[in-house]
């Protein structure tokens, strides 16, 4: 059997934790499917990464070239279906993340191979590998089998597993690039900071946050009052910024801020993972929802089952006759 | 701009509880309202902007059921101008790849210089479906788009990359986007265009109209198996305050205040 071919994800000169996340998944499945771990390193002056991963005990190999300076997606499908067909790896995982969801998909196709996208586990039994993903924003678990292939992809979510402790060090062995030449139909032109704001939340001590449940614009003065009433910053899921309630530097999640008050009150917010991804900081959480299934509950400290506006004015009245 | 904007069917699942129905591969949505996926939604949006801006054709596709048809005309009188709604129960819809086959079958063939799908269906979530297309079709792609600039020949697309950095890519066309949520302001739907939609094409076709052969695009053809769905157990430590709105209210604020958190 082939190796699990691990694709180590890096962004402007840094390892991302997908990398190091994969690393506690992929040894552990090698084992049961009595195979080993290769990581692949695709980009530019790669030696000090390369190094970084080799430090969890498998052998790394390294495409370094100019070419992938940047990543592009289509260089990146060109690089692996050769490795694919160099190494027939059992299994290719990458991390659903934006560089993997930006070429895994193509890949499948080319190569006619199965794929699983964003699993939060895997499994390997009797022959079968099998994964489980999530539905209706992690209402719903799913599990899916591989039927026999010769290479299985898979994508892994951010976040699911802890990074091991580093083991080993693996042997580096650099690898000519199958990609001799330049591609003209798809480049990279720049990268483009996010937007900063008026206030930064990293760095804020409470937040009030919500969600779609605010229903309209209008709706936000309660909050700004509840928010004054305790120094809160307001900060916001996605469907909050997107719907332009709130600015988008305020937008707590995997496209947004991470943040790590020691209070944080959301409301109106279902707690999908990316979301949750960027808040689980936080030191205390209270969850006002009115759907008791709502998974924001699950990393809620303290959680209310109930329409927020029935809840929010009573709490603001409340809170300053207690605090004076 | 001859453009084509895939765009599904999704239950919303966010209010409401969800169960498995007996057969454990499917979920009873019978309770639940549909509408647009959101993404889809703002591709929508998009392909009719960049009609505004460049002139040209939009044409929806989508792959559902009758009821859908709400959907998709609500897609027309926002400005889309036909549509094609493939319904056959032998597509594969747990595999993004099938879905992707059949997508392009219905767009192959003709002339195209965008196809704008959106990054994620809120049901199945694969964030692959609109790559896979793009491979389908032969075609260059990007993903997660939060800004686009059609120029000459081109696409310039903002994709957005974790954390709110934008990585800025530039694709020959014919190209595939998948459009990220935020990129515009949906428009509501004008009453004209209501009244207009009602006139505008939409063919319903099956696998055997567009050339399909079933086998290809079913579960048999489908490498991988949707076993089991299941709710996954709610591990949930918090503390649920009781009583009526207003008790709760009060409660917390004690928890609050006491707890010197505010
Ligand atoms: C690539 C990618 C990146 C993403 N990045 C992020 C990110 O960084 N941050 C982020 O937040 N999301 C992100 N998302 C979107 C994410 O998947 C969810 O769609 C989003 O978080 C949902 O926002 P929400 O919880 O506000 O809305 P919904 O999921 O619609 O939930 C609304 C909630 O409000 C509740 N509610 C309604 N009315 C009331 C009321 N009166 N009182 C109390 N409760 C009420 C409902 O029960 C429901 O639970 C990303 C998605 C993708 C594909
Ligand atoms: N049944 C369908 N009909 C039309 N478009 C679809 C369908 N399923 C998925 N798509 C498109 O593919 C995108 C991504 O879906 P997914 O890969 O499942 O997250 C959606 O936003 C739609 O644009």
């Amino acid at each position: 059997m082939g190796n699990i071919l691990v694709l180590a994800e890096h962004r402007q000169g840094a390892l991302r934790d997908i990398s190091y996340e994969m690393m506690a998944l992929a040894p552990k499945l090698a084992e049961d499917m009595g195979c080993e771990v290769t990581v692949l390193l695709v980009g530019s002056k790669m030696d000090d990464l390369a190094k970084k991963m080799a430090a969890y005990g498998s052998k790394v190999l390294v495409v370094d070239d100019p070419l992938f300076e940047n990543f592009n997606a289509e260089k990146y499908q060109k690089v692996l279906s050769a490795l694919i067909d160099d190494l027939k790896p059992a299994v290719v995982m990458t991390g659903q993340t934006a560089q993997g969801v930006d070429f895994i998909p193509a890949l499948a196709v080319e190569k006619n191979l199965p794929l699983v996208a964003e699993a939060i586990s895997l499994e390997y039994a009797n022959g079968t590998l099998k994964a489980t993903r999530q539905l209706y924003s992690g209402k719903v678990n799913a599990t899916v089998a591989f039927k026999p292939a010769d290479t299985y992809l898979v994508t892994i979510r951010e976040g699911v597993v802890e990074p091991p402790d580093a083991a080993a060090d693996g042997a580096v062995e650099k690898v000519d690039s199958p990609l001799k030449d330049d591609l003209t139909y798809r480049s990279f032109v720049e990268y483009i900071e996010a937007e900063v704001g008026d206030v930064d939340i990293t760095q804020s001590d409470t937040l009030v946050a919500v969600g779609r449940g605010l229903k309209e614009d209008k709706n936000l003065s309660i909050i700004e009052e509840l928010a004054q009433a305790i120094r809160a910053d307001i900060a916001g899921s996605r469907a909050a910024t997107d719907a332009g309630w709130i600015p988008h530097d305020r937008q707590v999640g995997t496209s947004g801020k991470s943040v790590k008050p020691k209070l944080y009150i959301a409301m109106g917010i279902s707690g999908a993972f990316q979301h949750v991804a960027g808040m689980k900081g936080a030191k205390t959480v209270v969850a006002i929802n009115k759907d008791p299934e709502a998974p924001i509950f699950t990393v809620a400290d303290y959680a209310i089952v109930d329409d927020m506006f029935k809840v929010v004015p009573k709490l603001i009245e409340k809170l300053k006759e207690l605090k004076g | 701009m001859k453009m084509f904007v895939c765009i599904k069917y999704v239950p919303d699942t966010s209010e409401a509880e969800v169960k498995v129905n007996p057969d454990g591969v499917t979920v009873d949505s019978s309770r639940f309202s549909f509408d647009i996926n959101d993404a889809d939604n703002y591709a929508v949006e998009e392909s009719v902007l960049i009609k505004e801006a460049k002139e040209g054709d939009v044409t929806v596709v989508s792959i559902g059921p009758k009821k859908s048809d709400v959907m998709i005309r609500m897609a027309m009188a926002k400005g889309c101008d036909q549509a094609v709604r493939i319904e056959d129960d032998r597509i594969a819809g747990h595999d993004p790849l099938m879905v992707a086959k059949a997508l392009a079958a219905a767009i192959k063939g003709q002339e195209f210089d965008l196809v704008l799908t959106g990054c994620m269906a809120s049901d199945d979530g694969h964030m692959s479906t609109g790559v896979a297309l793009a491979e389908e079709l032969g075609v260059n792609h990007a993903s997660m788009v939060k800004k686009v600039e059609v120029l000459d020949g081109k696409v310039r697309a903002h994709r957005e990359l974790e954390g709110g950095l934008l990585e800025v890519v530039e694709l020959e066309l014919p190209a595939v986007l998948t459009i990220q949520t935020g990129i515009n302001e949906p428009r509501y739907a004008p009453i004209r265009g209501i009244r207009q939609a009602q006139k505008k094409e939409l063919k319903v076709v099956s696998l055997d109209d567009l050339g399909v052969d079933p086998a290809s695009v079913g579960s048999d053809a489908s490498m991988v198996v949707l076993e089991e769905l299941y709710i996954p157990e709610v591990e949930s430590s918090a503390e649920f305050i009781e009583g009526e709105a207003e008790e709760k209210a009060e409660k917390l604020a004690s928890i609050l205040v006491k707890g010197g958190l505010v």
